[in-house]
């Protein structure tokens, strides 16, 4: 298979070490569907070769990785080709990775009246490089890319309307980004001098305190109060 | 007389207004009464759940859930509860999921009997809110009886239910299910033939099924255009597989079909009330994995590992192994999903919330183009929209 090389298809236990859902009452039944899901992915990958990158089924679920640039044509190709269906776009959403190169994810949810089934397809992309909008694939795109754009500051090229949506007007900064403090930079307060509300720097009269569960032994990370003086000593 | 010409002008619709059902503006380009363009700015009730989840504990992100569609809480923490299960690999014994989704066709009437009634008050119509909000709150108490709080229920947990039924409940609960098709009698008879109710409804708001689906389009707004789409059939979860239901579609998509959807949907979920109140087995409730649902108060008091066990899970949390899912529940007013993604901590790495009233509110430029003023607050009533959704 000429498309193979460029293309790692995990067939293998999730790497987690997450058990596997076991439903007594449709265990069977959950396998089948597993390698339906499969094969579907096979399918696509096959129609797709250049455009999808690695295909998996995880949690009875199929997640297809696509070239950012080709996400159009594999949106437009799941939507309209006989075996795919996807007729209904869920949900558009971002999840920021900041450790890595392209540290943003934009992951798109697909639904198929027709076939029951679900798709899951992930591009990555930073915080300069524009994805192109699926609003001429899914008018649904529309306000979930807006919101994508709002939250995560991923920039979404040819979109017809891209405002922000949930935040303030005249909001800075893009909240759901891992960097952004989860107080934000502003608050607001009635100001009964100026008859209006004003927007002044957050003023907290505690710092927040981060908890390290991971390690068994140290429950709190912060510094505590003193511990400054036996460094400088 | 020399025909003089009309500018249009633009009209700000909210966030006060009565039937906007919350706090949503929106700026109508109006050509005299007609609606040219309509631009809903929402927004005014992010509150940052998404953020905010993301440096709680998975137990602890529950209650967030109840603040989404306030109408209807428990089937938001449905959906959360599920994903979490499926990442965790965790077993609910079969009294716990009974409950759970005897409670969630609670939620279900909960938000219906609200919809129709805020509905039919929105378009002249003030009788079916006195008539219904009466039924709510009977079913609020039922709420209250089982978890101690109304709305905010907090009671379905990664794992199961929090606590039992007390004893009693059930009869009267099956109780209010024979009297309650009764009550849907009335609202229809005051309404369903209602000669000013279908004037404000019939032809008002259609959408074909194609552009349904091409918007995002679930529950009951999708139904109402003809397809029999209910994923409580489609991809069962917890014991929905064993419910016998029926799943009323409309034929025109417009508001008066969406009215209809749901008043028919309420006689089916009492129906499959009354099959959870007559299937539900004895049992645990909740799964009896003591490294996700902490033990009984009185094995507490005798046993070390038990006090251990509850230590850590109402200070550290469980950790959920790393992974990602999509799961999606039948929420009243459609497809209500939580994208989760864990990174083996005890936090959620990306908590995504689905809300359906989000995709059905931007198609108000759609639904309400060439409408009369008066539709638009048609419109929004019958698409069912709450703000806490979709504002996050």
């Amino acid at each position: 298979m000429a498309f193979s090389s460029c293309r790692k298809r995990s067939s293998e236990p999730e790497p987690c070490g997450a058990k596997p859902r076991v439903r007594v009452n449709n265990n069977g039944e959950r396998r089948e569907m597993d390698l339906a899901l499969q094969d579907l992915g096979e399918y696509i990958a096959a129609a797709l070769p250049q455009e999808v990158l690695d295909t998996r089924v995880s949690f009875d679920e199929l997640i297809l990785t696509a070239r950012r640039e080709a996400i159009i044509k594999v949106l437009t190709f799941l939507r309209d080709d006989i075996n795919c269906q996807f007729k209904e776009l869920m949900d558009v959403c971002g999840v920021d990775y900041p450790e890595r190169e392209n540290r943003f994810e934009v992951v798109y949810n697909l639904l198929s009246l027709t076939h029951n089934n679900r798709v899951r397809v992930k591009v990555s992309t930073d915080a300069e490089t524009p994805v192109s909008s699926a609003t001429a694939v899914f008018s649904a795109a529309n306000w979930l890319e807006r919101e994508t754009w709002d939250m995560f500051g991923i920039f979404f090229s040819d979109h017809p309307d891209l405002r922000r949506i949930l935040t303030d007007y005249g909001f800075e900064g893009h909240p759901l980004r891992k960097d952004f403090p989860l107080t934000g930079y502003v608050e607001v307060r009635y100001d009964d001098e100026q008859k209006r509300v004003v927007y002044e720097p957050v003023k907290l009269t505690q710092d927040y305190r981060t908890f390290d569960f991971l390690s068994p032994w140290e429950g709190m990370q912060a510094q505590l109060p003193g511990d400054e003086k036996a460094e400088d000593g | 007389m020399a025909e003089k010409q009309i500018k249009n002008y633009t009209l700000n619709f909210g966030p006060q207004h009565p039937s906007a059902h919350g706090v949503l503006r929106m700026v109508l380009e109006m050509d005299g009464e007609v609606i040219e363009r309509a631009d809903p700015h929402v927004g005014q009730l992010h509150r940052g759940t998404e953020k905010l989840i993301e440096y709680k504990s998975y137990l602890q992100a529950v209650p967030y859930f109840d603040r989404l569609d306030y109408v209807s809480p428990q089937n938001q923490e449905h959906a959360f509860a599920l994903a979490v299960e499926k990442l965790l690999g965790v077993e609910v014994p079969e009294r716990g999921q009974y409950i759970r989704v005897l409670y969630a066709e609670i939620g279900r009437i909960l938000n219906h009997i609200f919809t129709v009634c805020a509905f039919a008050m929105d378009t002249g119509a003030m009788t079916p809110m006195l008539y219904g909000f009466e039924e709510r709150e009977l079913l609020m108490g039922f709420c209250e009886r089982v978890c101690g709080a109304r709305m905010h229920m907090n009671y379905f947990r990664p794992g199961g239910v929090s606590y039992d039924m007390p004893a009693g409940l059930a009869d009267d609960i099956h109780a209010w299910c024979e009297r309650f098709p009764d009550v849907l009698d009335d609202i229809e008879t005051l309404l369903t033939e209602n000669r000013i109710f279908k004037q404000r409804a019939v032809d008002i708001g259609a959408i074909s099924a194609e552009d349904a689906q091409d918007w995002g389009f679930t529950g009951p707004n999708l139904r109402a255009t003809g397809v029999p789409w209910d994923l409580r059939k489609a991809q069962p979860y917890d014991v929905y597989d064993r419910m016998e239901f029926d799943i009323p579609a409309g034929s025109h998509g417009d508001c008066y079909d969406r009215y209809l959807v749901r008043m028919i949907e309420m006689r089916q979920s009492v129906k499959i009330m009354k099959q959870c109140l007559d299937q539900m087995p004895t049992g645990p409730v909740k799964t009896t994995d003591r490294k996700v649902s902490p033990p009984p108060r009185s094995e507490m008091k005798d046993s070390m590992e038990a006090l251990i066990h509850h230590f850590k899970l109402f200070t550290e949390g469980y950790r959920v192994p790393p992974g990602e899912t999509y799961t999606a529940v039948e929420a009243p007013k459609g497809e209500f999903a939580v994208y989760l993604v864990s990174d083996g901590t005890n936090r959620p790495y990306r908590c995504k919330i689905r809300p359906p009233g989000f995709t059905h509110l931007q198609t108000m430029d759609v639904l309400c183009k060439g409408h009369m003023l008066a539709d638009a607050v048609a419109n929004l009533g019958s698409l069912d929209i709450v703000f806490g959704e979709i504002d996050r």
